[in-house]
């Protein structure tokens, strides 16, 4: 190589001169004089002294969905966060009122749509206790199969989407590869993969086919050995822990106090668990442990969820013992004002084609009164207060969602924590707008 | 349903004995106890709930209202607590006539849950809830006019008409993001461009004049 060379050059570009005539006009900054500068003052108070506003969404992935942050930074630490919800409104509380007990069922569907099925359990337990309806066996194993399988579903895409927002795709990929393994179970069992509308007052809208048992039981003895990877490249991960250990604590009583519920509430050390509180369903002759945490922070989030997740795979395989057991009997209560006849007998005998047509046209018709029933939904309690006034549609129809009141707490997760950090914690709250904005 | 289901909790009886005429009455509903209390004494019942230790209602499961069809028939407001330790669950009712004003005391002291629950149903049926810190709406948008969408005057698809709904969107004015107190931070205010200041001076927040 020769001598290096130097050329001088003048930054510039094309302009108008007075007279009209094109020139090109040097680019440049004016020299300022530097006194003002000088350091003599803290260097916080040089350049963190003044607050700055930031904002985050609504469309930005590390939102997870359509949620907006108004930032207020000092350097780069958070001293105010505001959330803006309602992006996703949809009204569905107000469509409830005009839709009979079972047609709302699609709506539920769409609220949580990482956890579809439990949903729908959670309208049919309310409106059962609204009934003082008592379901059969089968039915009661099929709605804990449907819960659990909505659990790990909604963990698997929080588990992928938290790594991603902290830096870790391969994870992410494991975990959505399980999701779309337990989704062709859903498929299978309900004809959908998101909006299964799987429950129906007094019943199921289907049984599971023939075979499907066995290929749930080939489900929960693979999936625990991607729980395992998964688990050994986050859990003594050293950015995983610095990035998740001490950030976004919340104290028990706080806890409690903010009225967080599932696994925020558990990680903060507090032991409530509805399945085993308040138990629904037949949870309470399941054999199952219910992780606690004791720092509440991030990292205690996810190693709770991680071992919900097990038992998940727990209560499945006892639960598919039973299935096995009642192969064969009945899913649905026999009231023909609740169940629509078999539509042999509706096309032949004339008092079963009236309980049709009645079924059809009228809907299901629980007395007065109201009923609040709360069941533990993957992001917490999910809670269905239906009020009745004896007709075929609610006058209210009320959702008590887990994470709009876990999301309610991020301002106080956030105080005094990182702009980076608001990524992680905002992750860790495990949200969905679908619920949020309802 | 056993005889034992529909007797009331144990703790309406209590609260009989603690605020007498405070409490109005007693109901039970597919099992649930709902305790209907007056206005005045919701948050003294409230409170009292929460730190007596026999009761130890410590967790504001949720808050919530109801509007019937019966336009004659009051709201109410209904508060769902539990106690996590004694795993009790119990439910109050306030009654608001729907002619007189819609307010009540806040109960955001007791609970921080109380917060965004408030503030939905302050959005949603327009209880104001004297002494919250943060009564905006939440769900709605703050410039929202139609009223409060989810009482039983409000027509599924709102007061006003497609046409009016669409002219009133393309009308929103698209800077106006920020609320004035997010525009207090730092000088976001004072970096607006000259005409969105003045029109902010005048009391603009985005959509129709």
């Amino acid at each position: 190589m020769s001598g290096s060379r130097q050329v001088e050059f003048t930054v510039g570009t094309p302009a108008l001169d007075e007279q009209g005539q094109p020139f090109v006009a040097p680019l440049g900054v004016e020299l300022r004089d530097t006194g003002e500068f000088e350091m003599t003052g803290h260097f916080d108070e040089m350049f963190g002294g003044e607050p700055m506003l930031i904002n985050i969404g609504p469309q930005h992935p590390a939102t997870h969905g359509v949620l907006r942050l108004v930032v207020e930074l000092e350097g780069e630490t958070v001293r105010r966060c505001i959330p803006h919800i309602g992006y996703l409104h949809s009204g569905f509380e107000k469509l409830g009122e005009y839709r009979q007990y079972n047609q709302i069922i699609p709506l539920t569907d769409r609220t949580d749509y990482l956890a579809p099925m439990a949903n729908n359990v959670c309208l049919a337990l309310a409106v059962e206790k609204l009934m003082g309806l008592e379901i059969t066996e089968r039915c009661q194993v099929l709605r804990v199969v449907a819960c659990e399988m909505s659990r790990i579903i909604s963990h698997l895409v929080w588990l992928g989407t938290t790594g991603i927002d902290l830096g870790a795709y391969t994870p992410f990929l494991w975990a959505f590869q399980e999701r779309e393994r337990a989704y062709n179970l859903q498929e299978a069992w309900t004809g959908a993969r998101l909006t299964t509308s799987v429950t129906r007052v007094g019943g199921m809208m289907a049984d599971v086919p023939e075979g499907w048992e066995d290929a749930l039981g080939r489900y929960c003895s693979a999936f625990p050995s991607t729980l395992d990877e998964v688990d050994s490249m986050f859990t003594r991960n050293s950015i995983w822990c610095g990035r998740t250990q001490g950030v976004g604590a919340m104290s028990a009583g706080e806890a409690i106090n903010w009225s967080l519920s599932g696994p925020m509430l558990r990680a903060s050390g507090v032991d409530y668990d509805v399945r085993k509180d308040r138990p629904y369903l037949d949870y309470d002759t399941y054999d199952f442990d219910v992780p606690v945490g004791e720092h509440g922070d991030i990292y205690d989030r996810y190693l709770v969820r991680m071992e919900e997740m097990r038992q998940s795979v727990r209560i499945l395989n006892q639960a598919i013992v039973r299935l096995k057991r009642l192969r064969g009997a009945p899913i649905n209560v026999s009231d023909p004002r609740v169940i629509l006849p078999p539509k042999s007998r509706a096309m032949s005998d004339m008092e079963a084609m009236i309980f049709h047509f009645k079924q059809v046209m009228e809907g299901v018709k629980p007395p007065a009164g109201e009923a609040y029933l709360g069941i533990e939904n993957p992001k917490g309690e999910l809670g269905y207060y239906f009020v009745s006034d004896g007709t075929a549609k609610p006058v209210r129809w009320r959702i008590r969602p887990p994470s709009f009141l876990n999301l309610a707490a991020l301002p106080r997760l956030c105080e005094g924590a990182l702009l980076s950090d608001v990524i992680a914690i905002n992750a860790s709250v495990d949200i969905v707008m679908g619920e949020i904005d309802r | 349903m056993s005889a034992a289901a529909v007797l009331p909790s144990p703790s309406a009886q209590a609260l009989r004995d603690a605020f007498g005429a405070g409490i109005e009455r007693v109901t039970v509903s597919c099992g649930d106890t709902i305790v209907y209390v007056s206005r005045e004494r919701i948050h003294d019942v409230l409170a009292w709930l929460k730190e007596t230790p026999e009761q130890d209602f410590n967790y504001l499961t949720d808050l919530t209202a109801v509007d019937y069809r019966d336009t004659e028939r009051p709201l109410e407001v209904v508060w769902q607590l539990r106690s996590l330790t004694r795993k009790a669950d119990l439910r109050l009712k306030v009654t608001l006539d729907k002619r007189a004003s819609l307010e009540l005391p806040t109960c955001w002291d007791l609970w921080r849950g109380a917060d965004w629950l408030e503030r939905e149903v302050f959005d949603l049926f327009g209880v104001t809830f004297t002494g919250h810190p943060d009564l905006r709406r939440i769900l709605m948008w703050e410039t929202y006019q139609e009223g409060f969408p989810l009482r039983k005057d409000f027509p599924l698809r709102g007061h006003f008409s497609r046409a009016e709904q669409t002219r009133q969107a393309l009308a929103v004015n698209p800077e106006a993001h920020y609320s004035l107190e997010e525009l207090s931070i730092a000088d976001a205010h004072r970096n607006l461009p000259q005409d969105m200041r003045e029109r902010l001076r005048r009391g603009e927040r985005g959509g129709p004049e």
